[in-house]
């Protein structure tokens, strides 16, 4: 048992002192008998903080520690790591959850969660009295990944894997690659198209071997675990033969016969899409696909193409993969009706479609039908919500709004740009977009949260009103030919996906990372990483920084052919079994065995099968299996503290 | 004098990979239970053992929650089925111990869970304390 154990209770700067009296923990755990020393820091994971306990270990002889802080999710490699650079062996170090299981859990109640506090420190002790010294142990691992989202990110994330030598699996669901981006115009800063930086990416990627692009598919199921995940993955019929050599005029017949037509999602709507489509000329992969939701089947494209098979069937396909990583994207944040006259004044579009009509207008700017002139931006919308869902700043809006009013300058004769901000941020490099905007003419006006922009139809005329803060609170009118909204970012509506997969969803509902600055793209599920604009809102240039991080930590995992694991083992006490079977016919890894030992048959752990799972734990009629680090008198031990 | 009334405990066995990250969670988005909910962690709800259960009630807790894998765990496709066992096994020790079985409850939680967990415990509390 251990008898010189160093307590250290972290502040967390004040994300845990705010709502624990720390001093008062302090006081009541260093009476602990076991307990040479205990410590209160602002950052216990704070390099001079380590510094200290390493110190501490060393000069004082700590035989265990115990560090209360965050979750152990986070942090619990960083102080095994301290422990080890100290000589002592990582398992003799003890984490307790303070902050997310108790501060921010009763910030409603602080006595409370200080009570509630100084039980789990003791339990904390308790544990790490009864902890061994312990060896990790090692299983194999497929040095494979799963990429869900042929977006940029996940393009540059599966070129990334497979150039470190990783086997790829890049899974699409729609039919094309490149996701949003291909629907973009020139970009900032490097003036390519989505499209030409999509195609680029794409030919990269059919340079690898060791990449397989999957488009029109979804994960279906997931089993196993992190080193050795087993995924089923559904793929939609393309009903194009997959060797077919697009003819593009025999192609435009078979769009023209067509009977089915709905509102183009590519174009957000603002022209119609067939059953049979392709969005570009240059979309990849280069044939065209047939939408299986709309298809009515009634053949007429399959007699002008004999390329179209209509009989195609959806496939199932079992993949083995190390590691899996979602690179899902985002979705534009489609305003409520009526809000800022969306669909309720005709002349007013989102920000998205703008794009799309000035592709699709090249020579003049109309919308139904009239010319424009004056166009009103109006920012923020769907982001940084007072009283909506989302309080967040989608970050990218501001950029790609002031960039489209330049484009439209820069397009078209006579256009007079009016941005009704909550104030811009164009962070960065997008500063000189900014600069640029004001210089060509744009005017800039300003409102408080409290005072919002309104837009409202008067005889036909739509005038957008604000009380501009930059000109003294003065009411100042913009009769719009358009009206723009440049609308946020929110996570993709469909997420089927996250029902197999599980990963944590933050207040935002973007996918949520353990840290976001300590492991920013890895979730609580060992093995499933997140990068791109899943997680957050994130401009082209972040989500590829995101998915390259991802990449390496991908690399990292899988491709040392093994992954650590805690050497969390069955135990069977060898003088109380009797051989029953039971813990045998329970476990799901074949980890056990009968053996003979002095005239009697005993229960054996095969250790390599093992995986620490516990199952065989409670069918045991004589109580003759313990599980390593969650034995009996650790568990009872801690329990009789916290009831106390 | 004036009695003072507490809050029913509760021990709750949550699971490093699937359950603890929904408790995690439901701090981490502020949503608010009993702070007389504590929580011990072990690698899969089938491997909590009767007698911790029992030990449990001994000790002085009001109620034990398995915050159990479900169908989400990693372990074994038959984690439900011998969680649900062993809870049921216990449920009849508590009976021969005259400990009513409602002081045990398991429910299946997900690495997403938080809402529902907190719904769980401010239930779970509200029926002990009944």
């Amino acid at each position: 048992m251990k008898k010189r154990i160093g307590v250290y209770i972290c502040q967390c700067g004040s994300n845990i002192s705010d709502y624990v009296d720390v001093e008062k923990v302090n006081e009541i755990v260093a009476r602990e008998q076991a307990v040479a020393l205990s410590k209160i820091t602002m950052f216990a994971c704070a390099d001079s903080a380590q510094n200290e306990i390493i110190e501490d270990i060393e000069k004082q002889k700590l035989d265990a520690i115990v560090v209360a802080s965050c979750s152990p999710k986070l942090h619990l490699f960083t102080f095994r790591n301290v422990a080890q650079r100290a000589g002592l062996n990582p398992y003799n170090y003890i984490q307790v959850n303070l902050r997310e299981q108790c501060s921010w859990a009763h910030s409603d109640n602080p006595p409370k969660a200080t009570e509630k506090a100084i039980k789990l420190v003791m339990a904390g002790i308790e544990r790490a009295k009864y902890s061994q010294a312990l060896a990790p142990i090692s299983i194999p691992s497929v040095n494979s990944v799963v990429v869900v989202g042929a977006g940029i990110g996940g393009m540059r994330a599966a070129i990334e894997l497979a150039d470190m030598g990783s086997e790829v699996f890049l899974l699409e669901r729609e039919y094309f690659v490149g996701g949003r981006s291909s629907q973009w115009n020139e970009l900032f800063t490097t003036n390519e198209t989505g499209r030409e930086v999509i195609s680029r990416l794409y030919k990269t990627i059919m340079e690898y071997n060791n990449i397989t692009l999957f488009t029109g598919a979804e994960i279906e199921s997931k089993s196993g675990s992190v080193g050795n995940f087993d995924i089923k993955v559904k793929i939609k019929p393309r009903h194009v033969k997959p060797d077919c050599k697009l003819d593009w005029d025999k192609f435009k017949k078979a769009v023209e016969v067509c009977p089915v037509e709905f509102d183009d999602p590519f174009n957000f709507g603002l022209t119609k899409q067939k059953a049979i489509y392709k969005n570009f000329p240059s979309e990849f992969p280069e044939i065209p696909a047939i939408d299986v939701e709309h298809c009515t089947k009634c053949m007429k494209c399959s007699d002008i193409c004999s390329d179209i098979d209509l009989n195609q069937k959806e496939e199932v396909l079992n993949l083995n993969a190390g590691s899996i990583l979602l690179t899902t994207g985002a979705s534009p944040y489609e305003p409520k009706e009526g809000e800022f006259g969306y669909k309720k004044i005709d002349n007013v579009i989102t920000l998205q479609q703008l794009k799309r009509l000035i592709e699709l207008r090249p020579d003049v700017l109309t919308y139904h039908n009239k010319k424009i002139q004056n166009v009103a931006f109006i920012y923020c919308v769907g982001s940084r919500q007072v009283d909506g869902e989302n309080r967040y700043c989608s970050r990218y809006c501001c950029t790609s709004a002031i960039h489209t009013a330049i484009m439209l300058k820069e397009n078209y004769k006579k256009i007079n740009n009016f941005h009704f901000t909550r104030g811009v941020r164009t962070y960065g490099k997008q500063e000189i977009l900014y600069n640029k905007s004001s210089k060509q003419g744009d005017i800039f006006f300003q409102s408080f949260d409290d005072s919002p922009t309104e837009v409202i139809s008067v005889n036909g005329q739509t005038i957008v009103k604000i009380k501009d803060i930059l000109t003294t609170d003065k009411e100042l009118e913009v009769v719009a030919d358009l009206v723009v909204l440049v609308t946020g970012m929110v996570p993709r509506q469909n997420n089927s996906i996250n029902k197999i997969l599980k990963v944590p969803i933050g207040r935002d509902k973007f996918y949520n990372e353990i840290h976001p600055k300590l492991r920013p793209v890895e979730t609580v599920i060992d093995g499933v990483l997140i990068a791109g604009s899943c997680q957050a809102p994130l401009n082209i240039t972040e989500s590829v920084k995101s998915a390259l991080s991802a990449s390496s930590k991908v690399n990292s995992l899988i491709s040392k052919g093994e992954i650590e694991l805690e050497p969390t083992l069955a135990e069977i006490d060898d003088e109380s079994c009797t051989w029953c079977d039971k813990c045998q016919s329970v476990c799901p890894y074949n980890a056990i065995d009968i053996k003979e030992e002095e005239g009697k048959s005993i229960a054996v752990i095969i250790e390599s099968n093992c995986k620490g799972c516990g199952i065989c734990l409670p069918v045991c009629p004589s109580n003759s299996i313990q599980l390593i680090g969650y034995s009996d008198v650790e568990i009872e031990s801690m329990i009789d503290v916290l009831a106390c | 004098m004036e009695e003072v009334i507490t809050a029913p405990k509760i021990l709750v066995f949550s699971t490093e990979k699937i359950s603890d990250p929904a408790i995690d969670l439901a701090g981490l988005l502020k949503k608010h239970y009993p702070p007389t909910v504590y929580t011990i962690n072990i690698p899969c709800s089938s491997a909590v053992k009767s007698r911790w259960v029992l030990h449990a009630f001994e000790a002085g807790f009001d109620g034990v929650f398995i915050a159990a894998d479900g169908t989400d765990c990693a372990y074994s496709e038959t984690c439900t089925e011998r969680t649900g066992e062993l809870v049921k096994k216990t449920h009849e020790l508590m009976k021969d111990r005259n400990i009513d079985p409602i002081r045990l409850k398991m429910a299946a939680i997900c690495s997403v869970c938080s809402e529902p967990f907190v719904k769980h415990m401010k239930n779970f509390v509200a029926a002990l304390s009944n």
